[in-house]
């Protein structure tokens, strides 16, 4: 590592996920949206900590089109968000990579190879290639820093979404970061009509389609005289093209071998590409993931080795990569067997699980905490999809299931991912109510527990616990037109809880329970956040 | 290269200060001025499952996961997790758990994980003073007291036993 010793900057221990939002502060992004989901959560977190503002959206769509509209004015934004929330921003990303940006807007898509805590294995590298953005993949903190602000910089020049492509073991890992790299001012945010760029009607979106196709021609130009691409010179039988956290573990792997470092990994510079392979006597793509890299080059007709199918699974780590360069496809040793997680000693909703058990209900689950209520001792869930899918599918089962099956479905979901994605559920169930009726059980516990303790709409607390409007869900409900709408406290009612669930199976009603009780980690944070609340009101 | 680097696995169970030793110890290394890398998975331990975090330090750090069969060092804080993190640590690397610490020397149980970092330290060429600023620098002030003390049990403990 080398630092300049003239302006010997300070030296810093980071994460992933913190040297993003430092970037970010440093550069003057005014402003930070998205949705909490691991490994993202902590980058608007740390953001908000350290001075910047920083607000969590009901979810990821929502959370880029607020960025999207302030980049419209000149200002930089980031957006951030674990891997499958960009499926639900998959919407606006495509469009706003047709009408561009006019600040910077740099959407954060942190993916989690292996699923420390995901429900699926999804390489969200294809979303550059799909909706024709940038992408760049930092290897360690030091990058993160540094791309945060190069993607900021390419996001202003070329007028485009960008896209921060980072991973677990990027967001979680602490690396040292010299933060020496600086960016000129933001501009001034003001309004400029520009109908023609801005305004996707069929005959404004087909020349932005054009202009989007010219403007990545540009891109792929720029890479390849960029210094993001960078060739590291070892012996010539050798080579390796690494991108991301693979990059690390190939040169530990591999450490006489040639190396070619790609920074900006969409587009493809090929011909920096071309020229590295031809340098070398054998040339391997060491990537995570999906063979996406591997694929592409062969596709341009490039004669390098992709990793072999076992090693598409779970993250890489030294050993694979070892075993990948030696063209060893036996089976992983098996990783150590920890101790699984289970719900918390007196978590609230242990007992609606044991409740959903003793009545032998059909559980459609969903994503939280709660989803632990499908291992022993409960085995009370049937289906876990996607954030708000137990009402959809909780639905589908009770419409073509028969009467006496069909009534035992109940639709179970968190307060976090109610607001997240189950309201237009519940609309659903008004506008097309099953035969049989239906239930919704809302487990609110006042906090998204699984990804750290957010604040989201339900719980009357922003991003950094101060006040704000709350959204009631038992009000929302019953303005819907759904009259069986039930608040309880699953511990303290626990014998009321049974009997109405019993009842509101047997109703053939629409019917919404709502289990309020707060998650015993949270309790305390809330208490203290209600009482700071409370005295400053009364200094006022 | 591997001989310059220096290799620690830490593990544990959820809410057993598991990433927090491991933050010190990233801390200590880098004060030394040193390269330093710390890895983990943090996804579920909220919710009481096995823990490990990874770190490692030295001229030149690459990957940030400590290979299989590699760690130097392997600080394991439920005793029941010692079987499960073996395959970990090297053939000549060293164990170390609670047992070796005499349970009355640590007056607060939730400052065992800073009591096994004073253990692992009678290892390592940093400095005390070091250790102290990185404890500080970790934890809120009201805890620094009882870590501090915590860690100079572990660390006097073990001191002659090296
Ligand atoms: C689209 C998407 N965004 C984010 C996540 C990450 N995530 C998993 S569960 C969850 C919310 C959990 O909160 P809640 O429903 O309140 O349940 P709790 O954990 O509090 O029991 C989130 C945000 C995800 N799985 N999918
Ligand atoms: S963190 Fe809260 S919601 Fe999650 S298992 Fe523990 S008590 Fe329950």
């Amino acid at each position: 590592m080398v630092t300049d010793e003239t302006n010997p900057a300070e030296r810093l221990l980071l994460s992933g996920n913190e040297a993003v939002a430092k970037a970010s502060l440093d550069a003057g992004v005014a402003l930070g949206t998205g949705y909490p989901g691991t490994p993202s959560t902590e980058i608007l977190e740390d953001f908000s900590r350290i001075g910047g503002q920083a607000q969590w959206a009901p979810n990821e769509k929502v959370a880029m089109e607020v960025a999207l509209g302030a980049s419209f004015t000149g200002a930089r934004t980031l957006v951030t968000m674990k891997h499958v929330g960009l499926n639900v921003a998959a919407d606006p990303l495509f469009t706003a990579a047709h009408t561009g940006v006019t600040g910077a807007m740099v959407i954060v898509t942190a993916d989690d190879p292996g699923m420390a805590s995901s429900q699926n294995e999804q390489d969200n590298r294809r979303y550059a290639q799909a909706a024709g953005v940038p992408m760049f993949e930092p290897s360690d903190s030091q990058d993160a820093y540094d791309f945060t602000l190069r993607a900021i910089e390419l996001s202003e020049r070329f007028r485009t979404p960008v896209l921060l492509r980072v991973t677990t073991r990027i967001c979680h890992s602490k690396t040292v970061v010299i933060p020496a790299r600086t960016v000129s001012a933001p501009q001034k945010p003001e309004f400029n009509r520009d109908i023609k760029s801005r305004v996707m009607i069929p005959a404004y979106a087909r020349p932005a389609h054009r202009r989007l196709r010219e403007k990545l021609t540009q891109i792929t130009d720029w890479n390849e005289r960029s210094d993001l691409n960078h060739t590291i010179k070892g012996n010539d039988d050798l080579g390796i093209i690494a991108t991301g956290i693979s990059y690390t573990h190939a040169r530990e792997a591999a450490p006489e071998a040639s190396f070619l470092k790609m920074g900006l990994t969409w587009p493809l510079p090929i011909k920096t590409i071309e020229n590295f392979v031809q340098s070398v006597a054998r040339c391997v793509v060491v990537e995570e993931g999906d063979p996406i890299l591997a694929e592409s080059l062969r596709a341009a007709g490039l004669a390098v080795e992709s990793k072999p199918e076992p090693y598409r699974f779970s993250e890489l780590n030294v050993s694979r990569v070892r075993r990948i360069l030696s063209g060893d496809t036996s089976d992983d040793p098996p990783a150590p067997r920890g101790k699984p997680p289970a719900l918390c000693k007196g978590c609230p909703h242990r007992v609606s699980f044991e409740i959903l058990k003793r009545l032998n209900c059909i559980v459609a689950g969903d994503i939280g905490c709660y989803t632990l209520g499908v291992l022993p001792p409960f085995e009370a869930m049937d289906t876990c999809i996607c954030m708000g899918a137990s009402i959809g599918v909780g639905l589908g089962l009770r419409h073509v299931l028969p009467d006496e099956e069909a009534r035992r479905v109940v639709s179970v979901i968190g307060d976090g991912t109610f607001v997240h994605s189950g309201i237009t559920g519940l609309v659903e169930m008004v506008y097309n109510p099953p035969r049989t009726g239906h239930v919704v059980l809302i487990l609110d516990n006042g906090t998204t527990a699984m990804t750290g303790l957010q604040e989201h709409p339900g719980t009357g607390r922003k991003l950094d616990h101060q006040p704000t409007n709350r959204i009631v869900f038992e009000n929302l409900a019953k303005s819907l037109g759904i009259e069986r709408v039930e608040v309880l406290d699953p511990i303290k009612d626990a014998e009321k809880f049974e009997r109405i669930l019993t009842e509101s199976l047997k109703s053939e009603e629409l019917c919404v329970i709502i289990a309020r009780r707060p998650c015993l980690l949270a309790a305390k944070k809330i208490r203290e956040y209600e009482q700071q609340f409370a005295e400053a009101d009364i200094h006022e | 290269m591997s001989n310059t680097v220096t290799n620690v696995v830490i593990a544990g169970l959820g809410g057993q200060g598991v990433l927090k030793a491991s933050d010190i110890l990233a801390s200590a290394a880098f004060r030394t001025g040193l390269n330093v890398k710390k890895s983990e998975i943090h996804g579920m331990s909220q919710r009481g499952g096995s823990v490990a975090s990874d770190v490692r330090f030295g001229d030149e750090v690459l990957s940030p996961m400590v290979p299989r069969g590699e760690a130097d060092f392997m600080v394991v804080l439920a005793t029941d997790q010692v079987e499960v993190n073996r395959g970990l640590l090297r053939e000549s690397g060293v164990l170390i758990c609670p047992d070796q610490i005499d349970e009355n020397a640590v007056s607060n149980r939730r400052s065992l994980n800073v009591a096994m970092l004073g253990v692992l330290s009678n290892h390592l060429e940093i400095d005390l003073p070091i250790w102290l600023g990185a404890i500080k620098a970790n934890l809120p002030e009201k805890a620094h007291d009882t870590n501090i003390e915590a860690f100079k049990a572990g660390r006097n403990a073990t001191r002659d036993a090296r």
